[in-house]
Formats: structure tokens, sequence, C-alpha cells
């Protein structure tokens, strides 16, 4: 990863400089101050290490705009993330400047124009502000052109300055970069001179930094880019190993030095370092034959940009490609509005033909969920474009097929599969209102009666979830509706929704397995023809289901008192020894691109509903191309988190003294008159030959051992998840949170692996790859609460005040134990070599009752803690 | 001999030890609230305004002063944490201000005075300066980002005032602490830079940064870097962290800080972190083993106590350390270090 802190060579860019960009000139102009802030941020997202801010414009109020403008960007964490250059020829809009900007900025720029003293004072108030300064070469007789001038006047600066104290290292030059091939002969030498200075000022003045406005350069080609280009990128191509530091340019601007056409280049050589008498008039003679031509153009000039708008529309949302969308969206609704038609009728006719074709193709599986989620992108561009057409004219909105309400229960925070659900019904006519996650009953019955809707969708992924699903069911009966309730998510299934949702509520109640199942569910629902039908054959199948279950032979429990005398004798001779590294492992920012490497991708198309191992999936046969992008996708994203620290890995881990005792595991506390007791619960179901009850406390010696614990998180995904909301980018949204989950598990991989080869360090010699990692080839578990080996959830708060997880890695949990961030992953640690995973499966009463005791909560909490392992 | 150099003398033969907090001794002398209040004839309650004690009260601080020369604290700081225009406002004593802070620092100079005539210890006056509690970087308002409270030129203002009376009363140093906010910093020293001018000296300057989260960041989001090469230019006697969390957390940002600044560190963490009833029950001899840490690597040249602290951890935190070599001063490079919220270096 290259180091983003650190620089040699520094562009700054121009595009919040009024003087620089129209386009932001424009925005201050009118006072669109929130667009222009997003000007700055593009330009940070796009690698700008420091932001140029001039407000110089004869219609402004430059103070005013320039301060406002300054403590605008101060309130965006990701903007004010870099420096600022405050840049001015005034001097009071410098020092206004200076007064909002909190880090360490650059003025530019101060002068000798006005003498000495004048410069000396500015100076001292650069000092006295804590700012690195720009100095152009500019003296009492004028601007320097000249090499000896330039020079002459930043050696006089260099020495005055560093008299009073400056720090040289905090001083730029900037010795003027003038117009060349202007035709005027005295130009000519310009370039060159700019170039040759800059090396003998660095000689001259050490430590000092010496930068230049690029633009002036190629004044003379004006409207013709490539040119200009390839002049901005040969002049650098030269002046950097001369000494140049920083140039104010934009980074548009430029062209990689051997990718510009060799005749154009050495045209351009010719002029800038004076090479031939005749440089000047072969370049204007080149530059016409490049004339009109942009790099734009030549993206443009892409076959599908020469189909009919229609066909365009349909090919970029098959395709889901968002970069014209909106132009060609306006080019429909122009040929709409000319034939009298309606703006809705752009949404009704092309977009919505376009997006039957997706529908189709991913109906009849030639197209997957990744790519429609794209699509989905692509569709929400264009329909915001024309809502204001559409709001203008005061009509109706395209009617949707239906409304349908979505949200995560109550307790849970898990959203990324309701996310494509809600996606793949947008894409398919239906509007989606989303209730975001951790969403009481009592607000999810609200927005159904508010919005009208046609059915409720509910999601969840932990276990107590599905509690909090029957829970709304009873309430909709209560409140006597009758609308659809539609039950997805991870941890839900036909038989839970069959045995516990279903009887609670009197409407229909339908499992969706996952999201491709989503739209057929819901256009079934919602036509006349098939609606009855369709409820009869699922109420039917759940009463299969529950007679089924009735009926079933279950296997046979044995009593608890039997299941520990069956317990898992494990050599306790080999247990692990005490930890090398006891206590409390801290771990505030644990590096991404490490984290990286250990990434379980499997999962993460199994997220995207690509079915397959990695890495074979990328060449599987029907899925490998989309797969293949997805990957690309991913990894590309991956590069901007991990370049732009868009999110932080936390964690924490720590080992305890502890004895089993039964089926607890009693932690000691460091004054020996503490203990934290964590119950396990054991295997009941009756086994065969001679496998063993198992139940975690078997793997710790009653005489005396030691355990661990860790919890990890990945902070800092809100602003951007808001981002890509904003910006219609679902794709993006849902893709950053697969990646925040994968890099939760990769943190808690890595952390026990850095637990098992060093803070416990019982496997010092540990060496496996990412593979044998992903398939657990190591020594001793880490079973997380929730999970089978220990599936109650309410041990999470035990662990976390074990860990002091809140404040040591953030976490918190939710009423229902759902950790947030939700990127997280927490556990237990055990050391002993036999140490394996299991599922506790169906406890019996006796368990249960025994249980509720060791935690001391009444049986009816027990019992809801415990459900799913109940009958 | 200048304070400044004399500061350099004892900090190259030791780890210096600096007090702890007045607040939670203030409050152990149970005063009562016409205590709190003396002959001022304020009308506001003035419970809890415990920068007035130094003028109505004097005896009580400096009781507690002593009480951490006694413990062997070298860098003694005055009770002025609200001591600004902005603060006591709460109180209505915006008028006290210049008064208070004379005050205080007379108490802290005669305190020390006695005891070096005593036993000939060097010890210093540190002045101090809160954060007042208003922001130049954020607005208060979530529906206008771009509104300040406060001008930049107002805190200035603020501390210029403070200051002065803190010099007058006899403080060697101006201590800006707790800071929070790295533009009001800023201002502060600006403040300084002024008051040397119109007073025609030297007012080294102790700067130390608060952090609000663990991964390192201060209120107004700088990283401690980034603070670092945005202060830098006060060229500050120490540079450090107080406040925040405890010892055990405090530690990586000692160390990045012990790396990276090019003067001395003076570090002052709380006694651990609050209980669930916000009270600190850390006890002397743990703040001890943790600090000395600290010192052990070499990443401290001052140590003293927060939040939370009694004169039994400065104490025990001087125990630990005696004998100990200070930290050594890291060489730099002279490169070009900026700073957004993040740190930025153009190097040569």
């Amino acid at each position: 990863m290259p180091d983003l802190t650190t620089a040699r060579f520094v562009n700054i860019g121009e595009r919040t400089n009024v003087t620089g960009s129209a386009r932001f000139k424009k925005l201050i102009l009118s006072d669109d101050y929130e667009t222009a802030v997003e000007v700055a941020r593009d330009q940070v997202e796009n690698g700008a290490q420091v932001i140029d801010v001039n407000m110089d414009e004869g219609l402004l109020d430059a103070e005013k705009a320039m301060t406002t403008f300054l403590k605008l960007i101060a309130a965006e964490p990701d903007i004010a993330r870099v420096p600022v250059m405050i840049d001015s020829s005034k001097w009071d809009v410098i020092e206004a400047g200076l007064k909002c900007v909190s880090g360490k900025p650059i003025v530019n720029s101060i002068s000798m124009k006005e003498g000495e003293e004048q410069f000396l004072e500015h100076a001292r108030l650069c000092m006295d502000y804590g700012a690195a300064v720009v100095v152009m070469a500019f003296d009492e007789t004028g601007q320097a052109d000249s090499k000896d001038r330039k020079v002459e006047i930043c050696s006089r600066a260099y020495n005055l300055l560093t008299g009073i104290g400056f720090p040289p290292e905090d001083i730029i030059f900037d010795p003027n970069i003038f117009a060349v091939a202007t035709g005027i002969e005295e130009h000519d030498r310009y370039g060159l001179d700019f170039i040759e200075a800059v090396a003998e000022i660095k000689q001259r003045c050490p430590h000092a930094k010496t930068s230049g406005g690029l633009s002036n350069l190629s004044f003379s080609f004006r409207g013709n880019e490539t040119v200009r280009r390839a002049m901005h990128s040969v002049f650098l191509y030269h002046a950097i190993p001369a000494g140049l530091d920083m140039a104010i340019v934009n980074a548009g601007q430029l062209d990689v030095y051997d990718q510009i056409d060799p005749t154009l280049r050495e045209a351009c050589e010719d002029v800038i370092l004076m090479r031939r008498e005749d440089a000047t008039e072969r370049l204007i003679d080149l530059a016409e034959s490049y004339k009109g031509k942009s790099a734009a153009d030549e993206k443009a000039a892409e076959e599908w940009r020469g189909w009919d708008v229609k066909k365009r529309l349909e090919h970029a949302l098959v395709k889901g490609i968002d970069a014209h969308v909106v132009a060609d969206t306006e080019e429909a609704r122009e040929l709409v509005a000319a034939s009298g038609g309606r703006p809705i009728e752009v949404i009704e006719g092309p977009l919505m033909d376009g997006m039957n074709v997706v529908g189709d193709l991913f109906g009849s599986g030639k197209m997957f969920l990744p790519q429609v989620v794209k699509s989905a992108r692509v569709m929400k561009k264009a329909v915001a474009h024309l809502i204001p057409f559409i709001e203008a004219e005061k009509e109706e909105g395209a009617k949707a097929k239906g409304v349908i309400i979505m949200a995560t229960v109550k307790g849970d925070v898990h959203d990324i599969g309701k996310n494509i659900v809600g996606v793949v019904l947008q894409c398919n006519g239906y509007e989606v209102v989303d209730l975001g996650v951790m969403v009481p009953w009592a607000k999810i019955l609200e927005a159904a009666n508010e919005n009208k809707a046609d059915m409720i969708g509910l999601s969840g992924l932990i276990t107590p979830s599905l509690d909090e699903m029957v829970t709304v069911a009873e309430e909709m009966k209560t409140a006597g509706m009758s609308m659809p309730l539609l039950i997805g998510g991870a941890t839900t299934s036909k038989v839970h929704t069959a045995l516990r949702i279903d009887p609670a509520y009197d409407g229909p109640v339908i499992h969706v397995l996952d999201a491709s199942r989503a739209v057929g569910v819901a256009s079934r629902l919602l036509s006349d023809t098939q609606r009855n039908d369709f409820v009869r054959e699922t109420a039917s199948e759940y009463v299969k289901v529950r007679e089924a279950r009735e009926g079933r032979s279950q296997s046979v429990l044995l009593s608890i008192e039997e299941a520990r005398a069956n317990f898992f004798d494990a050599y306790l001779s080999d247990k692990a020894a005490p930890p090398l590294k006891p206590g409390l492992h801290v771990f505030d920012d644990w590096s991404l691109a490490d984290l990286r490497d250990y990434i379980d991708w499997t999962p993460f198309f199994r997220a995207w509903e690509l079915h397959g191992t990695y890495p074979r999936i990328l060449d599987d046969e029907v899925v490998g191309e989309t797969a293949r992008q997805l990957k690309a996708d991913a990894d590309a994203m991956l590069d901007r988190i991990i370049e732009g620290k868009w999110l932080t890995a936390r964690g924490v881990t720590g080992f305890w003294p502890c004895a089993r005792d039964g089926d607890d595991v009693t932690i000691h506390g460091n004054s020996g008159e503490t203990h934290t007791v964590l119950p396990f619960l054991r295997q009941q179901v009756k086994k065969s030959r001679d496998r063993a009850n198992m139940c975690l406390a078997d793997f710790i010696d009653p005489a005396g051992d030691w355990i661990g614990g860790f919890a990890v998180g990945i902070h800092g995904i809100e602003e951007h998840s808001k981002r890509f909301i904003e910006d219609k980018d679902d794709y993006s949204d849902i893709l950053l949170k697969a990646l925040a989950d994968r890099f939760a598990e990769a943190f808690a991989e890595r952390l026990h692996q850095h637990v098992r080869t060093d803070l416990w360090g019982y496997a010092p010699q540990e060496q496996l790859t990412n593979e044998a990692l992903i398939k657990e080839e190591y020594r001793g578990i880490r079973p997380a609460p929730g999970y089978p080996a220990c599936p109650d959830h309410s041990l999470k708060p035990i662990l976390f005040d074990l860990l002091d997880a809140p404040a040591n890695a953030g976490l918190t949990l939710t009423e229902n134990f759902a950790m947030y961030p939700t990127a997280a992953v927490s556990g237990f640690y055990f050391g002993h070599p036999e140490a394996e995973y299991f599922g506790v499966a169906r406890i019996g009463r006796d368990q249960l009752e025994d249980y509720a005791k060791r935690r001391g909560v009444d049986m009816a909490t027990a019992e809801r803690w415990l459900r799913p392992n109940l009958d | 001999m200048s304070k400044r150099q004399e500061f350099e003398a004892a900090a190259a033969k030791r780890i210096l030890i600096k007090d702890g907090p007045y607040g939670t001794e203030i409050q152990r002398a149970k005063l009562a609230p016409e205590d709190y209040a003396g002959d001022t004839g304020l009308e506001a309650d003035q419970k809890g305004n415990n920068d007035l004690v130094n003028l109505t009260q004097p005896q009580v601080i400096r009781a507690i002063c002593d009480s951490y020369i006694a413990a062997g604290a070298h860098i003694l700081a005055t009770n002025t944490f609200n001591a600004n225009r902005i603060s006591q406002a709460d109180y209505s004593a915006e008028h006290l201000v210049h008064q208070i802070n004379v005050s205080a620092a007379k108490i802290i100079r005669e305190a020390v005075d006695d005891a070096t005539a005593k036993d000939g210890v060097p010890r210093f006056i540190a002045g101090a300066m809160g954060p007042t509690n208003k922001t130049l970087s954020l607005s208060p308002d979530v529906e206008d980002p771009g509104f300040r409270e406060v001008t930049f030129d107002e805190i200035v203002d603020v501390y210029v005032e403070q200051a002065r009376g803190l010099i007058e009363g006899g403080a060697d140093f101006v201590l800006i602490e707790t800071v929070f906010d790295t533009l009001n910093c800023k201002a502060a020293i600006m403040a300084v830079k002024q008051l040397e001018r119109e007073l025609g000296r030297d007012i080294p300057l102790m700067i130390s940064l608060t952090l609000t989260d663990l991964s390192g960041r201060n209120l107004s989001g700088h990283t401690v870097e980034a603070f670092w090469h945005t202060v830098r230019h006060a060229k500050p006697l120490t540079m450090g962290l107080n406040c925040s969390f405890g010892a055990e957390q405090l530690r990586p940002h000692v160390q990045i800080l012990s790396d990276i600044a090019d003067t001395y560190l003076m570090a002052y963490p709380n006694a651990g972190l609050p209980n669930d009833l916000g009270e600190y029950d850390e006890l002397p001899d743990t703040t001890a083993a943790l600090t000395k840490v600290w010192a052990d690597n070499g990443r401290i040249n001052a140590l003293g106590g927060c939040c939370g602290s009694t004169p039994d951890h400065i104490a025990a935190m001087a125990r630990a350390v005696d004998g100990i070599t200070p930290r050594k001063l890291p060489t730099i490079e002279p490169d070009m270090r900026l700073a957004g919220l993040e740190p930025f270096t153009i190097a040569a």
C-alpha cells in the first residue's frame, strides 16, 4: 500500500479555485455552497493531497466566501483530513482564512511586491498562525521572468525569511510559469527558465520547496485540450527531476508521458526546452490536427453510444453502466416532450422496458444478483433525474405494482440481505418502503397503514430475531390486519415460519428463501388470478410441516445427568500452557491491508447468491463471469477502502485463568474473590457408540486452566454508506457492507492466529496458508455465542464485560444481543488440542431448568434465550 | 539562567514530576457555597467554581499545592482550568478573571519558593489554561455546519487576558491543556505570542492534547501526529497528552508522540477509566506501574496525573520513575509537515 501521508511530488487541484474552475465560480456566485462542498469532496476522493481554495473574483466578497467555504469543509471529515492551501492575492482574505483552518495549512501567497516590511509582517503572521507559505517571485520592480531574476528574488526572500526565524522547510517558492509558444520571441525561454531556476533555487535555498501554476504554460492553446495536456505532462516530466515539489494543476489535465502521441510529445518538448528555432510554428501547425479532439470524445466513440436513445438506455440498464444515463434520460425526455408526451412516459416506456429485459434475464438465470443491483443503480439515477420534471407537472408518479414495507426487526442490525431483496423488488416495479434496521413492531404497523402497503417483509440474521418476528405477527393480528407477511433472513426457515409465525397471524405468511424468489412471491400475492391458489398452497404446505413435526420420531434425549456422565474426557495433561502475554490486548487500528490477505471469499459470493467455492467459482461455467466482475469490483473497492482509510478495524482480546466447574467455566479475577461464570450447554441427544455428549467446558481443566475471549469490529462504514445511498448507488452500498463483514471475519481469523502464535503463544511455530486457515487446520477453536457450540447469544454481555468491548473495541450490543457495528465477531478461545466445534442441538427441559438456575434467570427468560434449541 | 534553560537542565537529569488535579482535592475540603463566594459579592451560586477559590480561600489551594510538592512534584500547575472569561460567564464572574489568575499564580509561586528555599530542588510553575467550553472548529447547530459560536479573535482575547494574569502572578510557563479543539489551541498560541510581544519577554509554552477516542483523535478530529504538525510552530517547551483515558489506553499515543515530537514530552493521564458510577478507582501503584513502562521504554520526560489522581498517585509515580533515564529528544528531518485532520509530509 502506498504511503499516502508522505509525498515527493504534490499535485494541487484547482477545482475549488474560482479563477481555475468556471464551474466552481458559478456555484459560489450562485451561493450554492452545498454543491461546492461536494466539489471539494470529489477532489479528495480522487486523491488530492492538498485542497487549494481561491475566492478572488471581482463579484464576490472574497473574505466572506473564503471563511464560509472553509468552515463548511471543516465540518466534513472526509474533506478536512487533507491540508488546505489558502489562496488569495489579498492578505485580508488569507488572514480571515487562517482563522478558520484547524490543521497546518499553506498560505498562497506572499511576496515582496509591496516591499520588505510588509513581506516580513505577513511572514511573521504566518509563523504565528502556524502556516507554510508560498512566496511568489515578485519584488518591488515586478514579476520575475528571466532565470536570473527568479533566482535573485527567491534567494533574497529566503535570506529575509530565515533571518526572522521562519523555518526554511515551510517556504515554497513559486518562480512563475508563463505562457510559451505565444509567437513572441521573448517568451520562448519561459519554460526552460523556470526549470533551470527551480534547480538553482533548490540548491541555494536548503529545505525550501518549489511550486508553479501549470495552466499558464499552455495558455496560447486554449480550447485544444489534447495539446494542453501534453504540454503540462511534458513540462512536469522535466521540471520534477529539476526539483519541482508541487504544481497547481487539474489532475484531469495531465496525460501519462509515455502515452502521449510521440510526434506531439516531441513538439512539446522542442517548445518547452527550446530545442529548435521553429519549435513554436511546428507545434502550432501540429496542434491544428488535434483540435476538438479530447479524451472524452474518444471514449464516447464507443459503438453503443451511436445507437438510438431507447436502445442506449436498455443497454445501460442491462450492462449496469451509469456514465451516460442522465444525459440519455434527458434526451429521451426531450424526445417525449417534443411529441407532446409527459416525462412519466420515459419511465413507463424505455426505462421499464429495459428493466423488464433485466427482470427476464435474471428470472431465466442469465443475469445474476450483482448485475441486477448495478442495473438498479442506473435505473435509480434515471428516475432521480426525471422526478423534478414529473413533480413540475404535478402528475402522479408511475403506478407501482405494489407497495412493500421492509424492515430488519427490533434488536437486529443486519441489513445486507434485506437491502438486496429491496433492490430486486424495486427493479421489478414495486415500491419499497425501507424502514431500516432495529425497527420496533409499532413502527412497522404504522408504516404499513400510512403507505397503504400491500405486504410487509421482515428480515433478521440472529436467532432472537425469530421471536421478534413472532411478536410482529401477533401484533398484526391484534391490529386486525390481513396483508401478507413475508419472512426472510439467514436464521429464518420454512420450518420456523410454519411452526411459530404462521400460527400467530391470520393473514398469509410466506417464507422467502432468497432474493431471487422475492419477485415471484410478490407478483403472485398481488395477482388477482394467482393469489388465492398461492396462499392456499403455502398454507397447506405449512400445515404439513407442522404435522410432520408433531408426528416425527424425535431423537432420544438423555437426562442431563446421563449426558454429563458421558462428557468428553480430554487429555488434560495436553492443555495449553498459560499465555505468554496475559491480560487485555487492545488493537485500535489493525492494518486493513494486512487483513485483506485473510479474507475468506466464499461467503462473500454466497451473500450475492452466487454459490460455489472460491477460487473455483471464478471459472464456473454459469456464474464465473459474474463472479469475476464482482470480484474485480470488490478488489477496486478494497483498494479505495484501504487507501482512503474508510474503515477502522478495532479489536480486543484477553486471557483469564479459569477452571471447569461442571458445565460452567469459572474465571478467577485478580483479587481471587471476584469470579465470572461462563455457563455452557451440553449436548443431550443420545449418541451412538462411544461418542461423547460434548460441552465447551469439557475442554477446560477443573484443576486450573486458561480461557480467552475476543471481540473485533469494523468501524466507519456509516458515512460511506450514506454517501452511496444518497448517490442512489445500492450496489456500492451492499458491496461495502459485504466487504466490511468479510473484514470482520478476516480480523477474527487473523487475531486468532496472532493469539496462537504470539499472545497466548501455544503454537509459535504455526505456518498456515490462508486456505488452511479457512479450513481451520490449526490448534484451538474460537466458538462464538449464538453459534452451534455455544448457542446462547446472551453470553455476549458477559464476554463484553470481560473484554470491556465497548471501550476497547467500540462495540455495543442491542437488547437482543446483536453486535453494533454490524460487521463484528466475538467469541471465546479454547486452546486444548482436542477442542473442536460441535452443535449443541436439542436440549431437554431438565437442562433448561438447570441452566436458568446457573444463569440466575427465570424460566421464561431462559426459554426465550434457548428457544432454537428447545422443541 | 532563564526558566526555560533551568527546565532544560532539570529535564536532562531526570524524569520530572507534574502534580495532579485540583478539582477533586477542593471537593474534599467540603467548602460551603458561601466559602466559594467569599467576599466577592457575587450573587450567583458559586458552589463548584473551583477557580474562584484561588481568590476566596487561598489557604485551601496552598494546602493542595503543598501536598503535591510533598508528593515529589517539580511542575506545579495553577488551579485555573476554567479561569477564563467564557467559563466564568457561567458564574457571572467574568470581571474577576484577571484577579483570579494573578492570585492563583501567586499562591503557587509562594508555595514553590518556600519549598525550594528549603531543599534547593528546582520547581516550575505552569499557568494552566483550559480549553474553554466553546469550540472554533465545530458548529453547535447540526442544521448549519458553517456556524460558529465564537470567533478566533474572541478566543485570542480571552486567552490573552488569562495568560497576562498568570504571568503577572508569577507563572513560569503557560500550559495549554486538555486541548480538544485544535483551532482553540492555535488561538491560545497566538494569544501567548501577542503577549510575548506586549511584555517583551519569552513565555515558554507547554501544550497538552486530549483524545476523545481510542483511535487517537481529539474532538476536532485531529490525529496525534496531525496535531503535532499543527502546533509545532509554537516551539513548545513540552508537548504531550493529558486526561483522555487511563495510562494503559494512552500508551500507544504517547509512543507515537514520543517518536515525532522534537521537544520534551509531558503526559498526565487519568487514574484509569471511570467505573460505572463515574468514579476512578485505579490504585496509585497500578497507575505508577503503568506509567513506569513509558519511562522504562524511554518515552517520557515529565509525568503527572489528571482526573482521579491524588497526591498518593503522584508520590507513587515519583517513586516508580526515580532514577530512570529520561527520554532522549528525537532528531526530526526538516521536511514540510502539513496537516488536515491527518498529517501530510512533503519530503525533501
